[in-house]
């Protein structure tokens, strides 16, 4: 069922559709950009907690606006040409590759942006990057999959953000507690978390395969 | 006699509890006193509540592999009487809290903030928050059979991730509530002797109780939609008009 060529093939395809018109790309970075100013403008100094939540907020609307379109950029007839061509479970994948591509970039841009113009409070930042990055991942896997969701019921980022909050919350719980350790210097045991917040991934990944031919065809 | 033994057990039951709950001795405990008499109303509306919620998750499964839209129905009717269960909860909880964790120099509404912050009161939020989107994407397509498989997946999808959510919380948060480490009220030696007696069957009572609201409910719901109920439900009940 599951075939690496047809996945890359439409990573492929997505990719080049994102070079080719980068108004999206551009305006997810402008999204960013423009938010973090304004919380420079709006906080005159933070302390390392208030960064820590602003940060992982922030990381959670910007996922959700990059995300959001990715299932409804498809138009109704290429919809139909991909259903005779590929198997839902490789295009699920493929979407969910491209969108982690996506948010891992942004996560990592959002990341300088905050330092940059909030200060940088993080002690250990080998570790707080990697943190974000793996953060970023899983809030794009969760939020691809509602964005499915969201696309079949013809609905804007609104419904995703009521779908997904209540889901997500425990996650980011997690990513803050984790991400608070390394506002200092001493070494709390974090690994469990860390763990279970890879587990939980490959969980929605999973999830996605299975229930995404469901949503597939009308 | 076979379709309605269980309706008799609820009443049964229920009165049990009441009568049961109010009058049979309890341990003294400090703080708690008789305030403990509460454990058989809230804790068993959670019980009802995640009963209801998984009722309505096996549903859904079932809806995706039949394709038979009398299956959605219970699916829905299941979680909106799970939403009712789920404040009931709530507000049993606000009672008890009230007099036991608020503090006695503010009213109950200063220390919220302080108390809301909760592994258990966030674990239900969740639920609840899940099942009111579940309603809202519902209600936001209008064609049934598209309603009622995209709204089967979200309701399998969000369900799997309530249950890990309930497990981690704790681990997370710090707790006012009793037995912090894993699940209080399932642990056999949590609860005093005397009160397994009125507890176990409160949790059954109140259960049937939410089974026989759903199933006037989805009686109901079948009746209005019997034009787009095509299988063997209707067969059985209205073929003579069909023939006509």
């Amino acid at each position: 069922m599951i075939s690496l060529s047809q996945i890359w093939a439409l990573f492929k395809k997505d990719l080049l559709l994102e070079i080719r018109q980068q108004y999206t790309f551009y305006g997810i970075l402008l999204y960013v950009g423009a938010t973090i100013f304004v919380i420079y403008m709006a906080m005159e100094q933070t302390e390392s907690q208030v960064w820590n939540g602003l940060f992982w907020i922030i990381q959670l609307f910007i996922c959700i606006n990059a995300v959001a379109k990715s299932f409804l950029q498809e138009s109704r007839g290429r919809m139909l040409y991909f259903q005779a061509l590929l198997s839902p479970q490789n295009f699920v994948l493929a979407k969910l590759l491209f969108n982690s591509l996506l948010m891992v970039v942004m996560s990592a841009i959002s990341l300088g942006l905050f330092m940059l113009f909030l200060g940088n409070p993080v002690q250990k930042m080998a570790e707080f990057f990697g943190l974000v990055l793996l953060g970023g991942w899983g809030l794009s896997l969760v939020f691809s999959f509602l964005a499915a969701i969201a696309a079949k019921a013809q609905q804007s980022a609104a419904i995703m953000a009521i779908l997904g909050f209540p889901l997500i919350i425990p996650q980011l719980l997690m990513l803050m507690k984790v991400s608070n350790t390394f506002f200092s210097k001493s070494n709390p045991e974090i690994l469990t978390t860390v763990v279970l917040l890879a587990i939980i991934d490959l969980f929605v990944i999973i999830l996605a395969i299975i229930l995404f031919p469901f949503l597939w065809k009308d | 006699m076979k379709k309605w033994w269980w309706k008799i057990l609820c009443i049964v039951l229920l009165t049990y509890t009441f009568i049961g709950g109010l009058l049979f001795p309890v341990p003294r405990i400090m703080i708690l006193n008789e305030t403990i008499r509460n454990l058989y109303f809230h804790v068993c509306m959670w019980f009802a509540m995640m009963i209801l919620f998984t009722i309505s998750v096996i549903n859904a499964v079932k809806y995706l592999n039949k394709h038979d839209l009398k299956y959605d129905i219970k699916s829905r009717q299941y979680a909106v009487v799970g939403i009712v269960f789920g404040l009931l909860g709530y507000a049993t909880g606000v009672i008890w809290m009230s007099f036991t964790w608020a503090d006695p120099n503010n009213p109950a509404v200063a220390s919220f903030s302080a108390i809301a912050k909760e592994p258990k009161l966030i674990g239900a939020a969740i639920a609840l928050l899940i099942y009111f989107a579940y309603l809202v994407l519902r209600d936001s397509i209008s064609d049934i059979d598209k309603k009622a498989r995209i709204s089967a997946v979200y309701n399998i999808f969000a369900f799997a991730f309530l249950f890990p959510s309930i497990w981690i919380l704790p681990r997370l948060l710090p707790s006012l509530h009793p037995g912090g480490e894993g699940n209080p009220a399932l642990n056999y030696n949590d609860i005093d002797a005397r009160m397994r007696l009125v507890f176990y069957p409160a949790v059954i009572g109140w259960t049937l109780l939410g089974s026989w609201i759903v199933s006037l409910k989805v009686r109901m719901n079948i009746l209005k939609e019997k034009e787009h109920l095509s299988d063997i439900y209707l067969q059985e009940k209205n073929a003579p008009i069909h023939e006509a």
